[in-house]
């Protein structure tokens, strides 16, 4: 395989709804600045992009099949070639992916990833029949579909299995929304405390409003290329920051759509097929576990994603990485509610299973330098969804992905404070972030790894 | 104290206008004004009845019909399925019919849902759950009844419980639903 960079990226302003354009001028919105980012103009990029692949949820909400093309359309790229992926939450991390095995593969040396939906064209709670169509429609859908009810259920599980509390998930939203006051691009800008969080209406005992992320309207761009395609860009004019933001891991994982299948191995089947590296190599954490499966624990049952591990441990090993909390940077992961960023961490690694109540709560996944507002006992390690994440930036299924591997690009380019007009989020040194996609219940997810080319 | 609402719920429907605004002429200046108008919203209508079919899961909606809860198992591992699957994830083996109506059966997780898709809305609030059954590798997703949903407790979890059908069937998932066991 090639090594891929990740040269350029944009987004569009995510909103409750963008009236003001169709599908395919927002999606140019975020395609004119990756390109400007680069220095080109749109003749230019045109005449050095190979092709496209194409992100987008669900037809549904735009009552449009083959938007895809009509957005190929629209940026000017026929009869480039190009195709439309799609895996529920997921999709922008499948589609980052397909463009960085387009690159890897010698097929083309410059691809562009864009993704976008537009959720607002339906009424929210017709949206969240159209999302819950996302599960089996013989069998879980006719029983009160409802994906906030889904990860609902699955959040008591956690609670129950290992003491998580609503206070810690409320960590989260805290920090997510805080961040994001300082990420231009967000959709919400709201300063909130924990007793904000659990005092906002009740969706799904025990989520909140404030503990789920909102539908939006919104496009994002990535632009990846082989070292061919760097050469190429310049040879048009093109400039690129250096060092070079190189993608050098991909990984994914999959689990039954009905969480009611979803099994619950023992002990050493755990430890054989689904534990770290890391968790394997230690005695106390072999003894930590042993403990949980003696007290009747059981993986991944529906508390834990274990997509999200298949996913992070693929990407690691192909990465080298060893020790996900420190040789990481920062994370973007996909927070869509509270819970599941704190079910990511465990799957992630960055905890073990069952710490990540604490571990929310513990200040590690914090900003340093943002003030929050709360006692957080321990100081920032590896920053998680330093941009806001999807419960404060918005969530335009199709978009999301791909925005997290622009925010993820800026920050090893260490250009935050230029596309943000604030330097706040920059973390400071950032060589090397993972993103995470997750679709529905942990169907599909994806985690890629951008770092800063040596 | 939870908040109250500030906001009145946003809904379509409305007067049908006709007349939009738009220049007399369509000079330079005015065709250049377009450039500043706000965006034109139509409503489009969309139903469909689709035939859906339950394939191979089909005698699982019958028994249901005639108060019976069915679930599947690999003949040869025995592995069983509470929500049923023609082929056992593990070997592809077709699985067979077992009955789990008896079974002992607890709420493994649940939720209130005080929301819902725009279907179920009116239903709210109502409580769904994941049910484990004695001697079954898997779970079945249901509404649990006779619990107080603005009560909710993790105490639940755990609780034996049972099923009931609806006497007139509805060949639907919801034609058993859980309430808590009789002592």
């Amino acid at each position: 395989m090639r090594p891929v960079f990740a040269v350029s990226g944009g987004v569009s302003k995510f909103a409750k709804a963008r009236p003001d354009k169709t599908f395919q001028a927002v999606v140019k919105e975020a395609y004119d600045y990756a390109i400007a980012d680069l220095s080109l103009d749109f003749p230019g990029f045109t005449s050095v992009v190979d092709g496209s692949v194409a992100s987008y949820f669900s037809d549904h909400f735009t009552r449009q099949l083959m938007a895809g093309i009509m957005v190929q359309d629209y940026l000017g790229l026929v009869p480039k070639p190009g195709h439309r992926v799609e895996g529920g939450g997921a999709t922008g991390g499948l589609c980052f992916q397909e463009a960085w095995k387009s690159i890897a593969s010698g097929h083309m040396d410059v691809c562009l990833a864009y993704g976008f939906e537009t959720m607002s064209h339906v009424e929210t709670w017709k949206g969240n029949e159209f999302i819950a169509l996302a599960s089996d429609i013989s069998w879980d859908y006719p029983v009160g579909g409802f994906y906030s009810g889904y990860y609902a259920m699955m959040v008591t599980r956690h609670m129950k299995e290992f003491g998580t509390t609503v206070e810690q998930m409320a960590h989260v939203s805290v920090k997510n929304h805080i961040n994001a006051f300082h990420n231009p691009y967000a959709q919400k800008k709201e300063r909130y405390t924990i007793q904000d969080v659990r005092s906002s209406p009740m969706v799904a005992w025990p989520l909140t409003r404030l503990d789920i992320c909102v539908m939006s309207d919104g496009a994002a761009v990535v632009i990846l290329a082989s070292e061919e395609g760097v050469r190429r860009i310049e040879a048009a004019g093109g400039k690129i920051p250096r060092p070079l933001v190189r993608v050098t891991g991909i990984g994914r994982g999959t689990d039954a759509m009905r969480m009611s299948d979803r099994p619950h191995v023992d002990f050493d089947t755990f430890l054989r097929d689904y534990a770290t590296e890391q968790e394997r190599s230690s005695n106390e954490t072999r003894s930590y576990y042993k403990k949980l499966w003696d007290h009747g624990t059981r993986y991944p049952g529906v508390h834990s994603f274990r997509a999200g591990r298949a996913a992070g441990n693929m990407a690691y090993k192909h990465a080298g990485i060893a020790d996900p909390l420190h040789d990481l940077d920062f994370v973007e992961l996909h927070d869509a509610y509270t819970s599941s960023e704190l079910q990511t961490y465990e799957d992630m690694g960055l905890c073990r299973y069952g710490e990540g109540g604490p571990f929310a709560a513990s200040g590690k996944a914090f900003m340093p330098g943002v003030d929050y507002g709360l006692k957080l006992p321990e100081k920032p390690v590896c920053p998680v969804n330093p941009s806001g994440g999807l419960i404060a930036c918005g969530h335009p299924v199709g978009a999301t992905g791909l925005m997290q591997a622009v925010f993820a690009a800026w920050q090893i380019q260490g250009t935050v404070g230029k596309h943000f007009a604030d330097s706040r989020l920059q973390v400071k040194d950032a060589r090397r972030g993972a993103i995470h996609s997750h679709a529905g219940t942990g169907t599909y997810v994806t985690v890629s790894i951008l770092e800063r080319e040596a | 104290m939870a908040k109250l609402p500030e906001q009145r719920p946003e809904t379509l429907g409305g007067y049908i206008v006709h007349g939009i605004p738009f220049p007399v002429e369509t000079d330079p200046d005015s065709l250049a004004f377009l450039k500043r108008m706000a965006p034109l919203q139509i409503e489009q209508e969309y139903r469909i009845t689709y035939l859906h079919s339950y394939g191979q899961d089909s005698p699982w909606f019958a028994a249901a019909s005639n108060r019976r809860l069915l679930g599947t198992q690999d003949p040869k591992s025995g592995y069983t399925y509470a929500t049923p699957r023609g082929h056992d994830m593990f070997s592809g083996e077709e699985t067979r019919w077992i009955d789990i109506t008896e079974r002992k059966a607890h709420v493994h997780a649940f939720t209130v849902c005080h929301f819902g898709s725009e279907e179920f809305l009116p239903e709210t609030p109502f409580v769904l759950a994941l049910i484990e059954f004695e001697g079954v590798n898997t779970l079945f997703l249901t509404r649990l009844m006779g619990v107080d949903p603005l009560e909710a407790s993790l105490d639940w979890i755990g609780m034996a419980v049972q099923p009931k059908f609806l006497r007139n069937s509805k060949l639907k998932p919801t034609d058993v639903y859980f309430v808590p066991a009789k002592a």
